[in-house]
């Protein structure tokens, strides 16, 4: 007989991946992944610390900012740092990147500034920085839609014949979206140069990853005729490694590639958010033995490369750019009532120049424009 | 002039808008070898390539998503939707990304994507075949919408829709792809009307009769009929949805002082509705009558066999207009 449960354990285990860097920071082998490690020198390893700690560090900020009244909403991502930094930076500065709305570390490597992370929580903008000119998409709040974007984006990349990547970042829950399985469906099909990256990070705000997948998600992708690889997320090394084949394959004209990063939200799914109503404290301390930052440190240390002027330089970039966000926050200005109607269409519209000047007329019945 | 039915006219359209601007690319289901179940991508696969004719997977929210990845790297996608009844499945692209993308980054990102629904009844089709739901679109802002009437209207605001820097949804009216009419392929579209103005399909002095899509024949079919109980109808062909037209719809208004609207679309909170409200009051004082629409039911679109009690016909549209004239009407008597 047929019934119908709600799974409340994971039949993925997250030890299952392939990793580089032990929790303990140990460097281990693994054939698949080596390959595409041997570049990861003593520079390349700070400079993926360093980024991962300003990640964690402007993520903090972001939270206080919040919960001192100067942020709507935050979404944190801190435990997550070692896929988004990682994979960022292994890509072409002329990849473009298609985020969800926790990708902030694919922001910060690709140079997003203090006013961009903030303005857009606070509700002064929609989006702030320029996808354009950082390579980067808008970031995607509804779950999912921009795996197609990046897979149309990748098509334009075939027609333009041009070595470029596009790679679309989405989480465990987006898997069971529509739009993720039908940009698996048109990425194979046409075979073009797009990267998925699955934060698989346990949690959709309160359903566990076992509600979405009752096998490891890396597995449907070769359904698709996609390889695939499961890897620690939170294995900064192991992620570069993975997001280098994943690059190279698609670079090179050999079609999409998809990669399972395991990690954990350590924080809520949103400062709105209560995760001790459905998660137990115990899983957390398990995942904070894993963390991405730590492990990279303790594999620097045995290379005798972690040092305190390291630690103080990194944090005093990380304090700097918190303290412009800050600043960005404190002194931002909202804009004229009048501006809601501003680029709703890129060509003229009459339909909004009728509210423009009949909206326009009862402000200026204001003094000083104090509505 | 050239003698083209609509369906030929469109794919005169989108070959002039191809030849263009190579940027110009088609997506859709079965529009490459079949030339689309319509065939108004008839042979243009042949001419300019399955790079640029893309026959796509069959689902249409990937159609739309991948459309706007192409949008995002400086594409014009023009996207058909097979049938009016599946573009919901795309809904959610449409409404969350094609229409808020330009909104949302500030207008940094343009979406030029036009969108092709060949649209609504009158054709004997199956279910989910018949649809008309332009009332949603029309409802999103940062979509245009418009609807074609005759071959010229179709050719040329084909190519204005697709050379827009904003989204558009182009409704086709299936009953009309058949239709012969005049198109002049060699006028330049910079000198033809914008396709966001209305037009006065026939001028009238005693009640103005608005409509779009395939019921601008039927409305013309009434004003002539009308002319023989000596009613002056004015027929305008509202074409654009998002915007209206609101200059030339409410000078006629002005000047007749009656106002019909018919669609096929079911009333409720309709075309119609928004219509008759903002021209209400923007032209109150100089109504003599209260406007009225006529449109299909408000049901599931009905089995085929019924769909000509569903659709506006040419003795609905002059019962509204009797009831607006104050003449005797089928209400008379039962309805104040």
């Amino acid at each position: 007989m047929h019934t119908l449960t709600i799974p409340t354990e994971t039949v993925a285990p997250a030890d299952d991946v392939a990793r580089l860097l032990t929790p303990e920071g140990d460097r281990v082998s693994d054939p698949r992944l080596d390959p595409w490690a041997q570049h990861l020198d003593v520079d390349a390893l700070r400079a993926l610390y360093r980024d991962m700690a300003l990640t964690r560090r402007i993520d903090g900020e972001g939270v206080a900012l919040q919960r001192q009244g100067h942020l709507g909403l935050w979404a944190p991502a801190q435990g997550q740092e070692a896929i988004q930094v990682a994979s960022a930076r292994a890509c072409r500065p002329d990849d473009f990147l298609f985020p969800s709305y926790r990708e902030l570390g694919v922001l910060i490597v690709r140079g997003a500034q203090p006013a961009d992370l903030v303005l857009g929580w606070r509700g002064e903008v929609h989006g702030t920085f320029d996808p354009h000119a950082l390579h980067v998409a808008t970031p995607q709040i509804i779950i999912g839609a921009q795996s197609l974007h990046a897979v149309g984006y990748a098509m334009g990349i075939r027609r333009d014949r041009s070595d470029q990547v596009a790679v679309a970042y989405f989480g465990d829950g987006a898997t069971s979206q529509g739009d993720v399985n039908e940009a698996m469906v048109f990425a194979a099909s046409f075979g073009v140069p797009v990267v998925f990256v699955c934060s698989n990070n346990g949690w959709a705000i309160s359903e566990p990853v076992a509600l979405q997948a009752r096998t490891p998600i890396a597995g449907r992708a070769p359904g698709f005729g996609i390889p695939s690889l499961r890897v620690d997320g939170n294995d900064a090394v192991a992620c570069t490694a993975a997001m280098g084949w994943a690059l190279d394959r698609a670079r090179s004209g050999q079609g999409p590639a998809f990669i399972e990063a395991v990690t954990y939200r350590m924080g809520p799914h949103t400062t709105s958010d209560d995760p001790t109503r459905y998660r137990e404290a115990d899983e957390l301390e398990k995942w904070r033995a894993r963390d991405p930052l730590r492990r990279v440190e303790a594999y620097l240390r045995r290379l005798g490369a972690f040092d305190e002027a390291f630690v103080d330089e990194v944090a005093r970039a990380g304090d700097v750019y918190a303290a412009a966000m800050r600043d960005a926050v404190l002194t931002a200005t909202t804009r004229p009532p009048i501006e809601v109607l501003d680029d709703v269409y890129a060509e003229p519209h009459s339909g909004i120049d009728r509210q423009r000047e009949r909206f326009g007329a009862y402000l200026a019945g204001f003094a000083d424009g104090e509505v | 002039m050239t003698q083209l039915t609509m369906g030929k006219a469109l794919t005169a359209g989108l070959h002039g808008a191809m030849t263009r601007d190579d940027r110009v690319v088609l997506m859709g289901e079965d529009i490459g070898k079949l030339g689309g179940v319509f065939r108004i991508t008839d042979g243009l696969l042949g001419e300019f390539g399955p790079q640029r004719v893309i026959d796509t997977p069959l689902a249409e929210s990937g159609i739309m998503g991948t459309a706007v990845g192409l949008a995002y790297r400086g594409f014009r996608p023009v996207v058909e939707i097979q049938f009016d009844g599946f573009v919901y499945p795309a809904f959610d692209q449409i409404v969350c990304q094609v229409a808020k993308l330009h909104y949302r980054t500030r207008g940094r990102v343009n979406m030029p994507i036009t969108i092709r629904i060949p649209w609504a009844g009158g054709v004997g089709a199956a279910e989910h075949h018949s649809e008309s739901p332009e009332a949603y679109f029309v409802h999103t802002a940062g979509l245009r919408v418009v609807a074609v009437s005759n071959p010229q209207d179709a050719y040329t605001m084909l190519q204005q829709a697709i050379a827009c820097d904003d989204p558009v949804v182009f409704f086709e009216p299936k009953r009309l792809y058949h239709t012969k009419g005049e198109v002049d392929l060699d006028a330049d579209i910079a000198d033809a009307a914008p396709m966001g103005l209305a037009r006065v399909a026939r001028e009238g002095a005693d009640v103005t009769l608005v409509t779009y899509g395939a019921l601008v024949t039927t409305a013309l079919d009434a004003a002539l009929a009308a002319e023989d109980d000596g009613i002056s109808i004015e027929v305008i062909d509202a074409r654009s949805l998002s915007p209206v037209d609101y200059r030339t719809l409410s000078a006629s208004v002005r000047k007749t002082g009656r106002l019909v609207v018919t669609h096929e679309a079911g009333g409720e909170a309709g075309v119609g509705a928004e219509l008759i409200a903002s021209l209400t009051e923007q032209c109150f004082h100089h109504l003599e009558a209260p406007p009225l629409r006529v449109t299909g039911h408000d049901i599931p679109y009905p089995p085929a066999k019924l769909e000509k009690h569903h659709i506006p016909d040419l003795d609905r549209i002059l019962d509204a207009v009797d009831r607006v004239m104050d003449r005797p009407h089928s209400l008379s008597g039962v309805v104040s």
